[in-house]
């Protein structure tokens, strides 16, 4: 019996640990549908790659607002477009690394062009990108931001 | 005082123009760069030619990477029909030291690039194509002695897995103009990284 507790608790332990470094696959349709919740949450979906390196220097800025509107209407969604094959070298090692805990999507549509419109018609394809909206605002940013651009977006957005 | 606004008004109006980038149909932008032999190289050089796939690449992206092979295929099979490679290196190479001269010789020689491989050193080149990213191609057109965009953007339609392929733009691209007829799309969006501008 007490085997068991242990075999559960190391489960319970497993789980935490790999939710916290959890990366979900999202296709085309589900892009556009992160991009299209109109109610009173402002989402916060930022375009990155571990090989961009202006992406890696702005992510601890989504993670932390990430942390500090965690229980308000802000959510941070951090869609990542490194190659699906980069994803146990690269990418898992360097959440890890970098402690986030924000939400993780990986692109597994690599037809762009299917998709990239529908984020944002302006888009280049470039990133990093990043869309601030609600179901009032919208803004599409394709530049690297400043911890404080970030913060003042998200605070003149915010409902 | 009234010249000095219209002039200024035209003025604004070119430079928006210019950042705009080039379409197809639009005349291409004359170059001349130096290439990794050390030799300069001309849009004009090309005159004789049907064309040429004008590609805007790197050194360390990824998506440069992972298209390297299949650049070099593109030249391979087309610069016999009329439509050789030349490769641009646009990266300020403060900013990414993976992009120094130097570091663009190597690569061109451990990898045998058969085509140009040349540094936009001022940045000029690709802020006149209005490139955005690595790789990002400009097939350009022989229109009677004047190059002409043709179709702009990505190489095809998946970049991480060459098998995985199902729309090859740029070739279908040379396919349409070597039967007559104008690419369809002439534009799609170039997926790759962004480029790296000193200012």
């Amino acid at each position: 019996m007490r085997y068991w507790f242990a075999f559960i608790f190391c489960c319970m332990l497993i789980s935490c640990e790999s939710s916290a470094q959890s990366v979900n696959d999202i296709n085309s349709d589900g892009l556009e549908a992160i991009t299209r919740n109109l109610n009173d949450t402002t989402y916060v979906v930022n375009f990155w790659a571990t090989w961009c390196s202006p992406c890696v220097k702005e992510i601890g800025y989504f993670e932390e607002l990430h942390r500090q509107f965690n229980t308000s209407n802000v959510k941070v969604i951090l869609v990542n477009l490194d190659f699906p094959n980069q994803v146990d070298r690269r990418v898992r090692p360097f959440l890890k690394e970098k402690k986030i805990t924000a939400d993780v999507l990986l692109v597994t549509d690599l037809d762009y062009n299917a998709w990239i419109d529908r984020i944002d018609p302006s888009w280049s394809g470039a990133i990093p990108a990043t869309l601030i909206y609600n179901r009032e605002k919208r803004v599409f940013l394709e530049k690297e931001l400043t911890h404080e651009e970030l913060f003042n977006y998200v605070s003149q957005i915010k409902l | 005082m009234k010249k000095a606004i219209l002039s200024s008004a035209l003025a604004f109006l070119v430079i928006m123009l210019l950042n705009a980038g080039l379409k197809p149909g639009d005349n291409a932008y004359a170059f001349s760069l130096k290439n990794v032999d050390g030799k300069s190289i001309s849009l004009s050089d090309y005159s004789d030619q049907k064309g040429v796939i004008v590609v805007f690449t790197c050194n360390p992206c990824p998506y440069a990477n992972a298209y390297e092979q299949r650049i070099i295929a593109l030249h391979k099979n087309y610069a016999d029909k009329g439509f050789p490679v030349v490769a641009i290196d646009p990266n300020d190479d403060k900013i990414s030291p993976e992009d120094t001269f130097a570091k663009m010789k190597e690569k061109a020689e451990k990898k045998g690039y058969p085509f140009p491989y040349l540094k936009d050193v001022t940045q000029e080149v690709y802020k006149s194509y209005g490139a955005t990213n690595t790789p990002h191609v400009y097939l350009l057109q022989n229109d009677g002695g004047t190059f002409k965009v043709a179709y702009v953007g990505a190489i095809d339609n998946n970049a991480m897995d060459e098998s995985s392929v199902t729309t090859k733009y740029v070739e279908n691209a040379i396919q349409a103009i070597l039967s007559g007829s104008n690419p369809s799309p002439a534009s799609t969006k170039a997926i790759g990284c962004g480029i790296k501008s000193a200012t």
